[in-house]
């Protein structure tokens, strides 16, 4: 199973669920109700928001006996990261080993 | 009852057995855990270290097995070796294996980290590229660069 990319992209189109994301960044492992009274929206369009994060593996969760508690699952934002960014980091990283090894070739010509 | 201070999930496109043994063979963890490797003989009650790959006089995390129930449930204390006898400063992980559908599901959770700490910031910045860096390896046999290599001094 790969990464649902059409998914977590869905998911984070959303200014309420973005919100959420930044309130489990401050405060990892709230409850549902903590969360709800740190957002402006009905108790019943929190789940919702919260299941399309979960569904995209943007939030984890876990109870802790009866209560469940919701975290931020940064690892999908990794995966965009190195699609994105880190692929383009190796490649710039490999031009300057490849630029140090052909100065270090020419310093061994000229001793 | 303690919260966990963090909680990652990953889906990897394995089998349950693959994913155990890439936490604890040194060939795998020297790929995708910044060049260290995981020592013990993994019975509950035996100690741990991360050690360096190539230098295994310097270890960097020390700690004991809690549970360890091949290939589904690890449970394990963290700490740097030099504050491993203060037990504020001992954190847990635990690694859970489970199939979820077609893919198999890795969940770590860290719990008992002290806010504000060195190894709080480490965390939080290394899991998260520790285990994209696993799914490439044992989906792809290429891990992520940036964990192939050390990261501190």
């Amino acid at each position: 199973m790969t990464t649902d990319l059409d998914a977590i992209f869905r998911a984070l189109s959303d200014r309420n669920r973005r919100k959420l994301l930044d309130l489990l960044y401050l405060d990892n492992g709230q409850t549902l109700t903590e969360l709800c009274s740190r957002m402006d929206i009905a108790r019943q369009s929190v789940t919702k928001h919260l299941k399309i994060l979960e569904d995209a593996n943007l939030v984890a969760t876990t109870w802790r006996g009866r209560v469940k508690l919701h975290y931020l699952n940064p690892v999908p934002i990794g995966e965009i990261y190195e699609r994105w960014i880190g692929k383009y980091e190796r490649k710039r990283l490999k031009a300057l080993n490849d630029l140090k090894l052909a100065l270090e070739e020419r310093k061994d010509e000229q001793a | 009852m303690s919260k966990p201070d963090f909680m990652y999930v990953i889906y990897i496109s394995t089998t349950p057995q693959k994913l155990w043994d890439a936490l604890i063979d040194p060939e795998m963890t020297k790929l995708f855990w910044g060049r260290h490797r995981n020592v013990s003989d993994w019975q509950e009650g035996s100690k741990w270290e991360h050690q360096d790959y190539d230098n295994t006089e310097t270890v960097d995390i020390v700690g004991q097995v809690l549970e360890s129930k091949p290939p589904e449930r690890l449970v394990i204390t963290w700490a740097d070796p030099k504050e491993a006898d203060d037990e504020s400063k001992r954190s847990k992980v635990t690694f859970e294996i489970d199939e979820f559908f077609d893919a198999i599901r890795l969940t770590v959770t860290h719990e008992d980290l002290e806010p504000g700490s060195d190894m709080e910031q480490g965390i939080t910045q290394g899991w998260p590229a520790i285990l994209s860096s696993l799914k490439s390896l044992l989906e792809t046999d290429e891990p992520l660069a940036m964990t192939t290599r050390r990261w501190d001094g």
